[in-house]
């Protein structure tokens, strides 16, 4: 007698690959519930959104762009900045509003950018950034070069006009643009039924003459594959798509805690940490013997190090200068 | 020297800044086929082709937006919002943005973005075609706002507009559109922030903005005829605002009127008076007076426009008055 299995899609992946997704992943994770800790005690100023659950996401886009695509992310935007490359020493920094944060203390938590590796920048408006993105495909193009750019936004994001306004800009001018959207079914504490009448934000892609994917939102090879074809296709010149990751994120809409009403079960939380994309990565990089245990604690073990150093950093720098609060309000 | 009309000044300015700069662009509805509602961008499109004169579908936050993005990866684009009025529907890209972005990055970024736009009232446009709204766009840190006064200044203003590095918005007056003057044919440049003495006098500064310098220049001509010697000042930028250039006036003549087209409350005139208060209080034969529209919107009917938008008559009898109150 003999067996059919489905091949598992990851097969069709070089190991490097996987790694840098569990990587990518790891990194976001400790990077957010470290910050959650820090706010939790107190060391940390401002709002904070966590981007836990979501990891999926961010590091399977991240994986298939070079340092000269773009993104723009929201103000959920640290996996955005972790998966694309950015220095977690400069993020905690600004974190903390300190001078060496990457905005200089003047941004926060909400506008992490780095144009060195193609961060456009968080944003702290729903849907601010997408437009943004579609102009950085529009620059690539004019200047002859083939870079995609890719809006990083929520569920909720697509209900406000410069979603539409922009979505429908970068078809009409067949700019190369990845719109994602991170689906994690809530619109701050309203959930999507309440939001929107479509299941699938992807339905959306059709009214602007674009083609709209859905993903699972919690496995990273699956949003690398889906990416990857859709990332190609924009820098072939073929236009703009929109992919939905069906996602969920574990915390609250800001902050760790902040329950004021149970909008979500737990039975709901409870079932997407069951699918928990880390877990699900690793399970099964070690059951097709991609990797051993040992080699992904040492990914958990390097990264604690790092983020225990980053936070220190950004900890001992100096606060910003008052006497220099004008600096860079002009280009002078 | 040759003159030519308002709108071609913009024109030729856009001409020659495209010609100049590889990196600009122009992005807006009806642009580039039609060349613009008001012929503003005339000849662009075939001079310069679609890749840099781009028709783009009614989404003033979208395509102002794109311009923001592609100014942040280099591009120098010129959006083009067709009416002031519609500034609501695309704000967000400007206030929050464009004008935000080099701070809150962190200084990483430039934003050399400028947006032109068309305001004033007279041609019976009606409420919502009409407006005056620098006051609004003056008061965000990060934004540079000019509105000229005459073909030479649409030119020079627009000219440093498109080299700033910073987000500028231009504000065209509608009315003057057709109005002729003389115009270098090199390319130029009137800095920001350096306002323009129209006219010299010792007895009153008149403080004006936009198309309100024309008024100003007129009731200052009428008076002279009577022995009144008005220095018309035009800030040619509303952000920034050249105060030395008001105060050194206002220091000389000691007494000061404000005008524009925006209505008095909460106008720029209000901020110029109070700059005038709190740094030459002890020049002051009079308090400032303030002249504006209304506290209303702007009305269509032309009988109506007419009582609602400060004239030279207006300005002459607000001088008169503080003359009266001050003997001089």
């Amino acid at each position: 007698m003999t067996t059919t299995t489905e091949q598992d899609p990851m097969s069709a992946l070089e190991p490097e690959v996987l790694y840098d997704l569990h990587r990518r992943m790891v990194r976001i994770r400790l990077f957010e519930e470290e910050a959650g800790k820090l706010m939790e005690a107190g060391r940390m100023p401002g709002f904070l959104h966590l981007y836990v659950g979501q990891e999926a996401v961010a590091a399977g886009v991240m994986a298939t762009l070079g340092q000269d695509d773009v993104v723009t992310s929201t103000h959920r935007g640290h996996g955005h900045a972790v998966a694309k490359g950015a220095d977690l020493r400069y993020m905690y920094a600004e974190l903390f509003g300190k001078q060496t944060g990457y905005c200089k203390g003047r941004g926060g938590s909400m506008h992490i950018n780095d144009l060195s590796i193609g961060m456009l920048g968080a944003n702290g408006i729903v849907g601010g950034g997408i437009p943004h993105a579609v102009g950085a495909a529009l620059a690539a193009v004019y200047k002859g070069q083939d870079f995609v750019a890719v809006p990083f936004f929520g569920d909720g994001a697509t209900n406000i006009g410069v979603f539409h306004e922009s979505a429908n800009l970068a078809a009409v001018l067949q700019l190369p643009v990845l719109f994602v959207c991170e689906n994690n079914g809530y619109a701050e504490f309203t959930p999507q039924d309440r939001h929107m009448l479509l299941k699938d934000v992807a339905d959306r892609a059709a009214s602007y003459g674009m083609p709209g994917e859905i993903v699972d939102g919690m496995d990273a090879v699956a949003v690398y594959l889906a990416a990857l074809r859709l990332v190609a296709r924009a820098r072939a010149g073929e236009g703009p798509a929109l992919l939905e990751a069906k996602t969920y994120r574990y915390y609250d809409h800001q902050g760790v805690k902040g329950l004021r009403i149970p909008y979500r079960t737990q039975e709901e939380i409870d079932s997407w940490k069951d699918r928990d994309a880390i877990t699900a990565l690793e399970l099964r990089m070690v059951n097709a013997k991609v990797a051993a245990p040992e080699e992904l604690e040492k990914v958990w073990s390097d990264t604690r190090e790092e983020i225990a150093a980053a936070i220190e950093f950004a900890e001992q720098s100096p606060d910003p200068d008052p006497a220099d609060l004008l600096d860079n309000v002009y280009t002078v | 020297m040759r003159e030519i009309t308002y709108v071609k000044a913009f024109t030729e300015s856009l001409m020659q800044l495209m010609a100049e700069d590889e990196n600009v662009l122009i992005i807006g509805e009806d642009v580039a086929h039609y060349g613009g509602v008001f012929h503003a961008f005339d000849g662009l499109w075939k001079t310069y082709g679609e890749k840099r004169v781009i028709d783009t579908p009614i989404s003033e936050m979208g395509f102002i937006g794109m311009g923001v993005g592609a100014a942040a990866r280099g591009l120098r684009p010129v959006c083009d919002l067709m009416f002031f009025d519609f500034i609501g529907v695309a704000l967000d890209q400007l206030y929050n943005q464009a004008a935000k972005l080099k701070f809150m990055f962190g200084g990483d970024v430039k934003v050399p973005l400028t947006l032109t736009t068309a305001g004033g009232a007279g041609l019976s446009a009606g409420p919502q075609h009409s407006q005056s709204l620098e006051a609004w766009l003056a008061h965000v840190p990060g934004l540079k706002v000019a509105l000229p006064s005459s073909p030479h200044d649409v030119k020079g203003l627009m000219v440093a507009a498109v080299r700033d590095d910073n987000p500028t918005v231009v504000i065209l007056n509608k009315r003057m559109l057709g109005t002729k003057g003389p115009v270098p044919e090199e390319i130029y440049e009137i800095p920001f922030g350096q306002a323009n003495t129209v006219r010299s006098g010792r007895d009153v500064t008149v403080v004006a903005v936009g198309r309100m310098v024309v008024e100003a220049v007129t009731a200052a001509t009428e008076l002279a005829e009577s022995g009144i010697e008005a220095e018309v000042i035009d800030v040619r930028t509303v952000q920034p605002l050249d105060s030395e250039a008001i105060l050194d006036s206002v220091r000389r003549t000691n007494r000061a009127v404000v005008v524009h087209e925006a209505v008095t409350f909460g106008g720029i005139g209000a901020e110029i008076a109070a700059q005038i208060q709190e740094e030459a209080f002890d020049y002051l034969d009079a308090p400032v007076l303030r002249l504006g529209a209304p506290f209303s919107p702007v009305p269509f009917s032309p009988v109506l426009e007419r009582a609602y938008i400060p004239d030279s008559n207006r300005i002459s009898a607000g001088i008169s008055r503080l003359l009266e109150r001050s003997g001089g």
